[in-house]
């Protein structure tokens, strides 16, 4: 009984401090002065730092996506639709999850070593008796960088994903270059576009403030750093996963 | 802003502390008198590091009343609170230097958030180095210096914008005889020239024999001794004695 309540105390108490960052985060926003060196910084640091593991990951999930769909529709006889499939995949769910998985391992489990050491060794309670507030100054300028610079991740991701799936189907599987590239852009919308761009500025909110928030809290020494970065981790993947299937049935 | 004369600068009420069900502090009675250099002893784990926090508002009372210079702490709000902050300056066990700034960028850097235009920043950082005697190191970033050092950059750092009251967390522990001799000679230097009002806490008794006007010694969360260092020295309190004469067997490692 005593395990179940203290991880249901553990839990409330994460969820309390999740919001209570987040309404310090918005509050904070909007006051002076906006460091805009260090929101660019921080852009370059989670944006294009990241760009080259995104652009991987997302290369090799269209082509895979192409493999795996042409064998499907293959025993329907439908194999000319593998661009469709692949397309609208990558732009509506597989580029925004698959970056933000990757952004939560490189970016938001930086976030926690880092506020986590600076909180273990007094750098946070230095900046408050500085005057400063350590919301203001290290939450708000990463949590929006991570959320402007996801989308645009995620962008970029989505067509290196199509390019890979149509260099897999055209060169690999024979189909038809013409009518694939058709057929990837024949059925798809605006509005999966901005579906999957839209879910991905959600996912990068969430990625950075968890991070943050997990730095912010730890405690005790080199082995609360680790812990921090563990569950800024786990705790933004599993974040990211919940929050995509609501989002898709809010954007569907 | 000083405190209106015969009142304490700083005054702690019955402030207790609890962290998870642990009892850190059970009602502390302090008051630090203006311009006085007050150093509070006591072992690791009496409260003293959280009692400090206290005193500059980064952790609130769960029970009492911090006042200092007669405002009641808990009634500033997110706002008021970092500007009134600006009269004090800590230096942190540690020093607790941002890792991703030079030294410069450290000491400058209540300067900076204070508005100050660039080139007088930089006089004054120059003019803090040259008090804890480290001039010339502005361009070192805090993972190419000693602890000594780290320390003496966060000592130069909490007086850059002249507060009127330090607090100084284990100062010298861990330093070297002659470096300590340095740091506590610079707080005696500080405390006349600027006529500053100190607090500081630590276990080094050598140290706070030399710098103190009175001693506090913690225990269990309570102020159990505060008197001037003579004095001190033969309170017959046999908790006193144990910590002066550094014996492993007494009241204080007792149940």
């Amino acid at each position: 009984m005593g395990a179940v309540r203290d991880t249901a105390e553990g839990f409330f108490l994460e969820i309390g401090r999740f919001f209570t960052l987040l309404a310090r985060f918005f509050a904070w926003t909007f006051r002076r002065p906006f460091d805009i060196a260090e929101w660019m910084r921080q852009m370059v640091k989670v944006g294009v730092d990241s760009t080259p593991v995104i652009l991987l990951t997302a290369l090799f999930t269209g082509m895979v996506l192409a493999l795996q769909t042409y064998s499907t529709l293959a025993r329907v006889h439908a194999e000319g639709y593998v661009g469709t499939l692949v397309a609208l995949s990558m732009v509506r769910e597989l580029g925004a999850v698959l970056g933000a998985l990757v952004l939560a391992g490189r970016s938001g489990s930086a976030m926690g070593a880092e506020l986590g050491t600076m909180r273990v060794t007094e750098q946070i309670d230095a900046l408050e008796v500085l005057a400063t507030d350590p919301v203001h100054y290290l939450v708000v300028p990463r949590v929006w960088a991570t959320t402007i610079m996801l989308p645009l991740l995620v962008a970029l991701g989505d067509a290196i994903g199509i390019v890979g799936g149509y260099m897999v189907s055209v060169v690999l599987l024979g189909s038809n270059p013409v009518s694939y590239v058709d057929n990837t852009f024949r059925f798809m919308d605006l509005s999966d576009l901005t579906s999957g761009l839209i879910k991905s500025a959600v996912f990068g909110l969430l990625i950075a403030l968890i991070g943050c928030q997990q730095g912010f809290y730890a405690s005790g020494g080199a082995e609360g750093v680790g812990r921090a970065t563990t569950r800024a981790v786990v705790l933004a993947s599993m974040a990211v996963l919940i929050s995509d299937f609501f989002l898709t049935k809010l954007l569907f | 802003m000083a405190a209106p004369a015969g009142e304490p600068r700083i005054s702690l009420r019955g402030v207790s502390k609890s962290f998870g069900g642990k009892v850190v502090l059970d009602g502390i009675d302090l008051d630090v008198e203006a311009g006085e250099s007050l150093v509070v002893v006591g072992g690791s784990g009496t409260g003293k590091s959280v009692m400090l926090k206290h005193m500059i508002g980064l952790i609130r009372p769960d029970a009492g009343t911090v006042t200092v210079d007669g405002v009641d702490l808990a009634t500033l709000g997110n706002r008021e609170l970092p500007e009134f902050r600006r009269r004090f300056g800590m230096a942190f066990q540690e020093g607790a230097l941002f890792d991703s700034m030079t030294v410069e960028g450290n000491v400058g850097f209540p300067l900076k958030r204070a508005g100050w235009e660039r080139g007088r920043a930089r006089a004054r950082v120059a003019e803090c180095l040259d008090l804890v005697h480290l001039e010339g190191a502005e361009r070192k970033l805090p993972s190419e210096l000693s602890g000594g050092m780290r320390r003496r950059v966060g000592l130069a750092r909490a007086i850059a914008l002249e507060p009127q009251i330090l607090l100084l967390d284990e100062p010298t522990t861990g330093l070297d005889p002659v470096i300590s001799a340095v740091v506590e000679e610079l707080i005696l230097e500080l405390e006349e020239r600027l006529n500053l009002t100190i607090v500081t806490i630590t276990h080094d008794m050598d140290a706070a024999f030399r710098i103190a006007d009175r001693i506090g010694m913690l225990h269990k969360g309570k102020v159990i001794a505060l008197a001037p260092p003579e004095e001190f020295r033969n309170l017959p309190d046999p908790r006193v004695q144990q910590f002066l004469r550094r014996e492993a067997k007494g009241p204080l490692t007792e149940g």
